[in-house]
């Protein structure tokens, strides 16, 4: 090979420029995230984890629409001071079903992902409401409007078709109400199962009563539902200290 | 001595220049505006009024879409413009299609702004626009790849000029990170409402393959064009190094796109993946300081520059800025540092060392640069460059030292152990102890922001000046005779 390159045949051919940077701009997203698709290991097996239920669903996308994720994390870290104050790392499974991923950049406040179960509904309540009344030097904006908004049903099924079409195993079928019944238990089946989704919100709501008023359903009875429910479904106390080791 | 009249409005399509320049320094006035009072929220919570449409959550989407697209876009837009006319000696292709991407870009950062204040996100950083509005962005973008492409086709010169293989890097990553970010399900045809096709660790990963590369080729590579016009025609001498530029050119494309990973260090991503990107990103530390230094030794031999002129001035701190960042980017990427930086405001003041320090700073300098040029006069007053100047500079040093100390101190609180083993700090003892540190940032905040204003008032007084003269051409000609 006795080929003379000269980078002057690139910068004379606009055609011959535009397929070459391409190539080069292209090959880095390639190599780092196709292979997360295809890798087995890349999410852990782990028994617990599953689909929102529809009023969760409907609270995570009020801390999305309010934009959360600007100042809350949901992503532990595998260390020591993480580990005590918010509990084992957080697992690629436990986000399997996130669309989108909710990890977030910044802790302005603390990381959220397993928030569920650490304080009561009421104390959630009031402190959306009024921060500083739970906690005086947060510097959290005030959420009245969670509290005094009804939670809008009128879409419910066309968000949980849309995450159907991206993957999320919510059923309309039998078919697939049966195969979720085998994955995850008779309950947890019956809360995916699309036809359903309107009574299913409507019971959860009323019977969990996050936010201490049964009269009506509110985006604070979604948002709360959903924060309780963070990082509470595997239960850790199954598997050894170092069961997720490999994965990472 | 110079007074051939420079307009070539036969020969060169300046008008579109014209607008997307103005409307540039319009968003940066505005997303500026945003980006003090969000960082005054966080001094001091009463801002967010208990009103949805300011809280912080919804805001500060507002402010970076506005700073990134809004200014950023805009700038790029217009000197891209200007250096693809100029150095193909080739007027854009089609007025019309360069004026479309002018009311598409404008109605994209309009209809951004109020969709997010209104609730709708994709909750995806620095991508927050729903579905709609991204196809928008998609067509424009096209239209964009299509007229640049096209006008160089154009060209007079057989090589193509070297700002101009920057601008095409940053157009065509844009195109593809854009489109594979932004893959969503709608609920239906009228719901501003999608979720995104990837989950979990996938989303996370593509998101952040976005999220740092509208970093690399948004923020970088575009200005990197913009530096490769400007400092040489200002400092009126030729670019250092040929093959440096070469080299670094090919370097920056190729590297960048494997680095976005380091923002997921220590997360459920898998190791390889995040330790590859840091590898990554510790190699590009060589290209980035390609271009900081065939930026900078562009001006050897004129030095005195630096003293004289302030639009060279802007030009170098730019550089000089842009070197900083490119060190303590690759410095934050070890997984060791990384532990200790990430999610505290140490990020914040990175990024807005490179955004202030380097693509603000080159923007205003090429402004200056150009937008007398095309009103065919001279800047209305030197002395408020010099303002501006020391305003930016001094309020990007504020901001940048606030963030690093409360990050550091953030950093150290959270995982600060007391004799007994436990944790020293509860969390909410880290966030009083950021107090101070956040009104010092909105502080410096207003310094940068005052400085635009400057700007924003000495152009328009430039402009003006521009549109006297020529109504009166005797007049303007005995001006500049004056100052030749």
């Amino acid at each position: 090979m006795n080929i003379n390159f000269k980078h002057e045949w690139i910068e004379t051919n606009i055609g011959l420029m535009s397929v070459l940077t391409m190539l080069a701009i292209s090959v880095g997203g390639l190599v780092e995230i196709a292979p997360l698709f295809f890798i087995d290991e890349t999410i852990e097996k782990v028994e617990g984890v599953r689909p929102y239920t529809p009023l969760e669903q409907r609270g995570r996308d009020i801390y999305i629409r309010e934009g959360c994720y600007t100042c809350h994390s949901q992503m532990i870290r595998p260390f020591r001071d993480e580990k005590l104050r918010y509990g084992h790392y957080s697992l690629a499974a436990e986000s399997q079903f996130d669309h989108p991923f909710q990890w977030g950049s910044k802790r302005t406040g603390p990381d959220l992902a397993r928030v569920g179960g650490k304080y009561s509904n009421e104390w959630h309540v009031q402190h959306m409401v009024a921060p500083r009344s739970m906690v005086p030097e947060s510097v959290m904006p005030n959420y009245p409007w969670l509290l005094s908004t009804p939670l809008d049903l009128s879409d419910l099924v066309g968000r949980m078709n849309a995450l159907r079409k991206v993957g999320v195993p919510y059923s309309l079928s039998q078919a697939e109400y049966g195969a979720n019944v085998t994955r995850f238990g008779e309950t947890v089946a019956g809360q995916l199962h699309i036809p359903d989704a309107r009574k299913n919100l409507i019971e959860q709501a009323n019977f969990g009563n996050y936010d201490g008023d049964r009269s009506g359903i509110s985006e604070m009875d979604a948002m709360v539902a959903y924060l309780q429910v963070l990082g509470t479904m595997v239960d850790f106390s199954k598997y050894a200290d170092d069961a997720f080791v490999d994965n990472r | 001595m110079a007074v051939t009249a420079y307009s070539g409005a036969e020969q060169y399509n300046f008008d579109i220049v014209k607008k997307f320049a103005v409307m540039s320094l319009v968003w940066a006035v505005v997303g500026m505006s945003v980006g003090v009072y969000i960082a005054a929220e966080l001094a001091w919570p009463f801002l967010n009024f208990d009103s949805p449409y300011f809280s912080f959550g919804r805001f500060r989407p507002v402010h970076t879409s506005a700073v990134i697209f809004g200014f950023g876009g805009s700038a790029l837009f217009a000197t891209s413009y200007y250096v693809v006319q100029r150095t193909c000696q080739a007027r854009l292709f089609s007025d019309g299609m360069a004026s479309f991407t002018f009311w598409g870009w404008q109605t994209i950062i309009v209809l951004a702004a109020l969709s997010y204040v209104m609730g709708y996100s994709q909750g995806r950083e620095y991508a927050e626009m729903e579905w709609p509005i991204d196809l928008l962005i998609e067509v424009v973008w096209v239209a964009y790849l299509i007229l640049y492409v096209g006008t160089i086709m154009r060209r007079k010169q057989p090589h193509i000029y070297v700002a101009n293989w920057f601008y095409l890097s940053f157009i065509l990553a844009t195109a593809l990170l854009h489109t594979f970010n932004n893959l969503a399900v709608p609920v239906d045809l009228f719901s501003m409402k999608s979720y995104s096709l990837f989950s979990g660790t996938q989303d996370a990963m593509v998101q952040w393959w976005y999220g740092h590369n509208a970093v690399g080729f948004f923020l970088t590579a575009a200005f990197l064009g913009m530096m490769y016009y400007f400092v040489p025609k200002q400092a009126g001498r030729p670019i250092y190094s040929y093959r440096l530029s070469v080299v670094h050119f090919w370097a920056l494309s190729f590297m960048y796109m494997w680095v976005g990973a380091h923002h997921l260090h220590w997360t459920a991503l898998p190791d390889w993946t995040s330790s590859l990107a840091a590898a990554f990103s510790i190699l590009l530390l060589m290209p980035s300081w390609g271009g900081m230094i065939n930026g900078i030794m562009t001006l050897s031999g004129a030095w005195d520059k630096l003293r004289t002129d302030p639009v060279m001035r802007f030009m170098i701190v730019a550089l000089s800025f842009y070197g900083m960042s490119t060190f303590e980017g690759p410095m934050m990427s070890l997984k060791e540092v990384n532990a200790l930086s990430h999610y505290t405001d140490w990020t914040v003041g990175h990024v807005h060392s490179g955004a202030l320090g380097w693509v603000a700073m080159i923007s205003f300098g090429s402004l200056y640069h150009m937008m007398p040029r095309l009103w065919d006069t001279t800047l209305y007053s030197r002395k408020l460059i010099e303002w501006h100047f020391w305003l930016a500079t001094i309020g990007i040093v504020l901001y940048i030292v606030a963030m690093w100390i409360s990050g550091i101190t953030q950093g150290l609180m959270w995982r600060a152990f007391d004799e007994f083993g436990n944790l020293q700090y509860s969390f909410v003892e880290s966030v009083a102890a950021m107090m101070p540190f956040y009104a010092m940032r909105a502080i410096g905040g207003m310094f940068f922001l005052t400085g635009t204003v400057l700007m924003a008032i000495n152009i328009f007084m430039t402009i003006r000046q521009g549109k006297r003269e020529s109504a009166a051409p005797d007049a303007g000609l005995a001006v500049r005779m004056a100052q030749a």
